[in-house]
C-alpha cells in the first residue's frame, strides 16, 4: 500500500498494464508530449515511446475510430478524452461501432477498448464542460460504464477495464484528481467490474452515491450520526453492470433508500436504481425511495447558481431525514 | 449563537423513553462536547449520555429520577448570555397546533442525542393534506425532535402508544383503503396486527413500521398475549386485596413486546439431543485446577463448541430476510443473562475466532456488566445465534424462543448425574440436554439435527475445544 493521488493511481494503472501487455497503447489529444491535459499520462511517452503513446489532432471521432479499429484486430487501446464532454463528437463511433460490433459480427470481433477521461460537474466549468456524461452511455447495450470514486478504485477498476475484452467507458472527475488515498502497489491487484462498495455501514437508511456525491453523502452521514440516524453508503463504482445485489441487500437491512446523482434527475441513474429497489425490495420499504439530483437545467457558470443546481450535503441530509420520517414530512 | 438542545437519546432499537438516573453536571456548569452529562436508564442498561455541544448547561428541563420519551428536550446547553427562555418555555408549554402534523418518531433513531446546529432551525411546518376531520381524530403523536413543544403531549402518547380502544377509523380515510408502507404491511401480517385499527403517523396518514410495532403490543389491535405481571412472594392470607397489578419494568415491557413478534410469525421447531458430559466435565476440572488460569464454565465450553460448529453449519448461522436467507460468515453469539427484572442478551462478537480462555473472560465480563446494567448499547445487538442456559436451576431441558432476526437459539439444561448403559453394564454418567429452536423458514429438521450432532461430538471429545 502507498498513499497517492487519484491521478497518480490512474497513471500507475496505465503504466503497469502497458508493461504487462505490449498490446496496450494510449491514444488521444495531448497525451504524449504534453503528458495529458490533467497529467494522467505523465512520463508514459518517455517510458513507452511514440508508438504506444500516440498524440492525435483534435478529432475525437477520428481517433476513437482508430482505437476501435485497432481493438478489432487485437490491440488494447486506451483512448483519452480530454474531457468526457468531447466524447459527444465520437458518439457514433462509440455507440454504433464499439458497442455493437461484437453482436453484429456474430461474435467474430470483439472490441477491447477503454475510453477514459474526466466528466461530471467540477468547479465553474459551465454548461458544456460540467455534464454527467455516464447517462449517455449506460443506456447502450454493449457498453460497460465505470465511475471510480477513490484512488484505490481508480487503479483497480482501470486495470480491470483494460483487461476486459469488451468496450468500457471509464469516467473520472476533475474534482477527484488530487484526492489522496491508499492504493495497492501490487501489479496483480484489480477490482472486478460490477462490484459495489459499502463505504460506510449503517442501519437506518441506504444512500447510493458515487464520485463527488459519495463524498457529500459521507459528510451528510457524519452530520446525521449526531442526530442518531445511522446511514449506510453504497458506492456502485460500476454503473453498467450495476451491482444490484449489494444495493438491494443494504435496502433490505435499512428499509429506506436515497439515491444521489450530480446530473439532472429525469431518467437518470437514480431513476434506474429506484426502479430496481421497488421491483426487488418493495415489501422491505418503509418509505418511498428518494432521489437527490441536479436540477433540470444547464450548469450555470456563476458559483452561487452552480451550487443551487447541484446536490449539496444539506439537500442530501434533508432527503435522508424525510425517508426516515425524522423531519416535517411532505 | 450556539444553542444545543439536549434531548433524550435513543440508546437502543427498542427504546422509547428513558429515565434520568443522575445529572452529572448541574445548571451553570461549563460543558465540553463529549463530556458525560447524565446517566440514563433504558430498557436494557444504564448508559452514560454525552454532550454534543459546548457551552454552559443553562437549564435542566427533566430533573433526576424522571422519565422522558426519546427525543424530548431534557436540557439546554448554550452560551452564558444566550436567551433560551423561548426554548425552555416552549418545552414546558402546551403543544403547538402543528403537533398533529408532525410524525411520531417513537422508534426512529432520528429522535436521539443532542442536536447541534440543525436543531436551531425552526421546525418546518409541512402542509397537512388530510381533511381536518381526520387530522382531529389522529392521536397527535407529536414526538419530532424538532418540536420540543410537544413534549408533554408526547409523554402521554408514549405511555399509550396506541389508544386503548382505538376508533375503527380506516387509516387514510379515503374510502377505506389503508395507506401503509410495504414494510408495515409485512410486519402487520407477521404479527397479526389489523391495519384498519391503527393510525398512521407518516405523511398523509401512512402507516409505517413504527406504528405497527407500537400496535403489536396493544391488546386492541392484536391477539398478542398480555405480559404476565412479575411474580412476587405474597404471605398466605385470606384477607386483603385479591390481587395487585405490578407495573412493567422497562425491560419486561420490551420482552413482552418483542417475544410475540418472534413466537407468532417465526415457525419454530425444536431438536433435542443428550450429550455425555463426562469428559468435558473432567477437562473443565483439570483446566480450573491450573494455577493462574481464568475459570472455565460449562457454558464457555458450549459457546466454544457452538462457535466452531456454526462455521461448518453456516445454514444455522443465518437469518430470514423475506426474499432471501442471510448466511453469516462470522459468529456473534448472544448469551442470555438472567436478571432480577427480566433477561438480557449481550453479544460476544466474532466468537469463532476466540479461544476458550478468551471466551471465558469476555463472557464473564459481559454477564457481570449486564447485572450491573453497565453494558454499552452496541453490546446488545448484532447476534447471529444465541444460547440460553438454565443449567444452574436444575432444569432437565427446555425450549427457548428465537430472538429475531436470528435463525436459531440453543437451550441448555443442567448437567445431571444419571444411570447410563455402558459396555460393562449399568454405570453412572453426566448427561446434559441441548434443545435447538430453529426458524423453519431458514432451516429444516435435518439441518438442525446435524448441527446439534456436531456440537455433541465436540463436547464429547472436548480436546478439540482447546486447539
Amino acid at each position: 500500500m502507498a498513499v497517492m493521488t487519484y491521478r497518480e493511481a490512474l497513471n500507475l494503472a496505465l503504466r503497469e498494464e502497458m508493461r504487462r501487455d505490449p498490446d496496450v497503447f494510449v491514444i488521444g489529444e495531448e497525451v504524449g508530449l504534453y503528458e495529458g491535459a490533467y497529467k494522467v499520462t505523465q512520463g508514459l511517452l518517455k517510458e513507452f515511446g511514440p508508438k504506444r503513446i500516440v498524440d492525435t489532432p483534435i478529432a475525437e471521432s477520428g481517433f476513437t475510430g482508430v482505437g476501435i479499429g485497432a481493438a478489432m484486430v487485437g490491440l488494447r487501446p486506451v483512448v483519452e478524452m480530454m474531457t468526457f464532454n468531447f466524447a459527444l463528437l465520437a458518439l457514433d463511433q462509440i455507440v454504433n461501432s464499439a458497442a455493437k460490433l461484437n453482436y453484429m459480427s456474430g461474435g467474430q470481433y470483439n472490441v477491447p477498448i477503454v475510453i477514459r477521461g474526466p466528466g461530471g460537474p467540477a468547479h465553474q466549468l459551465a454548461a458544456q464542460h460540467s455534464q454527467s456524461m455516464e447517462v449517455y452511455f449506460y443506456h447502450v447495450p454493449g457498453l460497460k460504464v465505470v465511475r471510480p470514486s477513490t484512488p484505490m478504485d481508480a487503479k483497480g477498476l482501470l486495470k480491470s477495464a483494460i483487461r476486459d475484452d469488451n468496450p468500457v467507458i471509464f469516467i473520472e472527475s476533475e474534482t477527484l484528481y488530487n484526492v489522496k488515498g491508499e492504493v495497492s502497489e501490487d501489479p496483480d491487484f484489480v477490482i472486478p467490474l460490477g462490484e459495489a462498495a459499502v463505504r460506510r455501514e449503517g442501519t437506518d437508511v441506504t444512500v447510493i452515491a458515487y464520485m463527488g456525491m459519495m463524498y457529500r453523502a459521507m459528510e451528510a452521514a457524519e452530520e446525521l450520526a449526531k442526530d442518531g440516524i445511522s446511514v449506510e453508503i453504497v458506492d456502485p463504482r460500476t454503473l453498467q453492470p450495476l451491482d444490484t445485489e449489494t444495493i438491494i441487500g443494504s435496502v433490505r437491512k435499512t428499509h429506506r433508500a436515497v439515491v444521489v446523482e450530480a446530473g439532472a434527475g429525469f431518467a437518470g441513474m437514480g431513476s434506474e436504481i429506484a426502479a430496481e429497489i421497488t421491483e426487488e425490495a418493495f415489501d422491505d420499504l418503509d418509505a418511498p425511495v428518494a432521489r437527490v439530483t441536479g436540477a433540470q437545467a444547464p450548469m450555470p457558470y456563476a458559483r452561487n447558481l452552480e451550487r443551487l443546481k447541484t446536490p449539496t450535503k444539506e439537500k442530501i441530509a434533508d432527503a435522508i431525514r424525510q425517508v426516515c420520517y425524522a423531519n416535517g414530512s411532505r | 449563537m450556539a444553542v444545543t438542545k439536549v434531548v433524550m437519546p435513543k440508546l437502543s432499537e427498542q427504546m422509547e423513553s428513558g429515565k434520568i438516573i443522575k445529572w452529572l453536571k448541574k445548571e451553570g456548569d461549563r460543558v465540553q462536547s463529549g463530556d458525560i452529562l447524565a446517566e440514563v436508564e433504558t430498557d436494557k442498561a444504564d448508559v452514560e449520555m454525552e454532550a454534543f455541544g459546548s457551552g454552559v448547561l443553562r437549564k435542566i428541563v427533566v430533573p433526576q429520577g424522571e422519565k422522558a420519551p426519546v427525543g424530548t428536550l431534557i436540557g439546554v446547553i448554550a452560551d452564558e448570555n444566550e436567551d433560551i427562555n423561548a426554548l425552555v418555555s416552549q418545552a414546558g408549554g402546551p403543544a403547538p397546533a402543528t403537533a398533529a402534523a408532525k410524525p411520531a418518531t417513537a422508534d426512529r433513531p432520528a429522535a436521539s442525542a443532542a442536536k447541534p446546529a440543525m436543531a436551531d432551525r425552526p421546525a418546518a411546518v409541512p402542509p397537512q393534506p388530510k381533511s381536518e376531520d381526520h387530522a382531529a381524530r389522529q392521536p397527535a403523536p407529536s414526538r419530532g425532535p424538532d418540536s420540543p413543544g410537544g413534549a408533554r403531549v408526547q409523554e402521554a402518547a408514549a405511555q399509550q402508544p396506541a389508544p386503548g380502544t382505538p376508533q375503527p377509523v380506516p387509516s387514510g380515510a379515503d374510502g377505506g383503503r389503508v395507506k401503509a408502507s410495504p414494510l408495515a404491511r409485512k410486519i402487520a401480517a407477521q404479527s397479526g396486527v389489523d391495519l384498519k385499527l391503527i393510525h398512521g403517523s407518516g405523511p398523509g396518514g401512512r402507516i409505517v413500521r413504527r406504528d405497527v410495532e407500537a400496535a403489536a403490543t396493544s391488546p386492541a389491535a392484536t391477539a398478542a398475549p398480555a405480559a404476565a405481571p412479575a411474580l412476587r412472594p405474597v404471605a398466605p392470607s385470606v384477607t386483603g386485596p385479591e390481587y395487585e397489578d405490578v407495573a412493567l419494568s422497562a425491560m419486561r415491557a420490551t420482552i413482552a413486546k418483542r417475544m410475540p413478534l418472534s413466537k407468532a410469525p417465526v415457525p419454530h421447531f425444536y431438536v433435542t439431543s443428550e450429550v455425555a458430559m463426562d469428559r468435558a466435565w473432567e477437562l473443565r476440572e483439570e483446566l480450573n485446577g491450573l494455577e493462574g488460569q481464568p475459570k472455565i464454565s460449562v457454558n464457555d465450553l458450549i459457546i466454544r463448541a457452538c462457535a466452531l460448529t456454526l462455521l461448518h453449519h453456516p445454514g444455522v448461522n443465518a437469518s430470514f430476510q423475506g426474499e432471501s436467507i442471510r448466511v453469516y460468515h462470522r459468529v456473534h453469539m448472544g448469551i442470555a443473562v438472567a436478571l432480577e427484572e427480566g433477561l438480557i442478551t449481550p453479544v460476544l462478537r466474532d466468537v469463532h475466532a476466540k479461544s476458550l480462555v478468551q471466551i471465558a473472560v469476555e463472557a464473564r465480563d459481559l454477564a457481570e456488566r449486564a447485572r450491573q446494567r453497565k453494558l454499552r448499547a452496541q453490546e446488545l445487538s448484532g447476534a447471529t445465534f444465541s444460547i440460553s442456559n438454565l443449567g444452574m436451576f436444575d432444569v432437565r431441558d427446555f425450549s427457548a424462543i428465537i430472538n429475531p432476526p436470528e435463525g436459531a437459539i440453543l437451550a441448555v439444561g443442567s448437567v445431571r448425574t444419571v444411570p447410563v448403559v455402558t459396555d460393562q453394564g449399568l454405570g453412572v454418567g453426566r448427561r446434559m440436554a441441548l434443545t435447538l429452536s430453529c426458524d423453519h423458514r431458514v432451516m429444516d429438521g435435518a439441518m438442525g439435527a446435524r448441527f446439534l450432532q456436531d456440537v455433541k461430538r465436540l463436547l464429547e471429545a472436548p480436546l478439540r475445544l482447546l486447539v
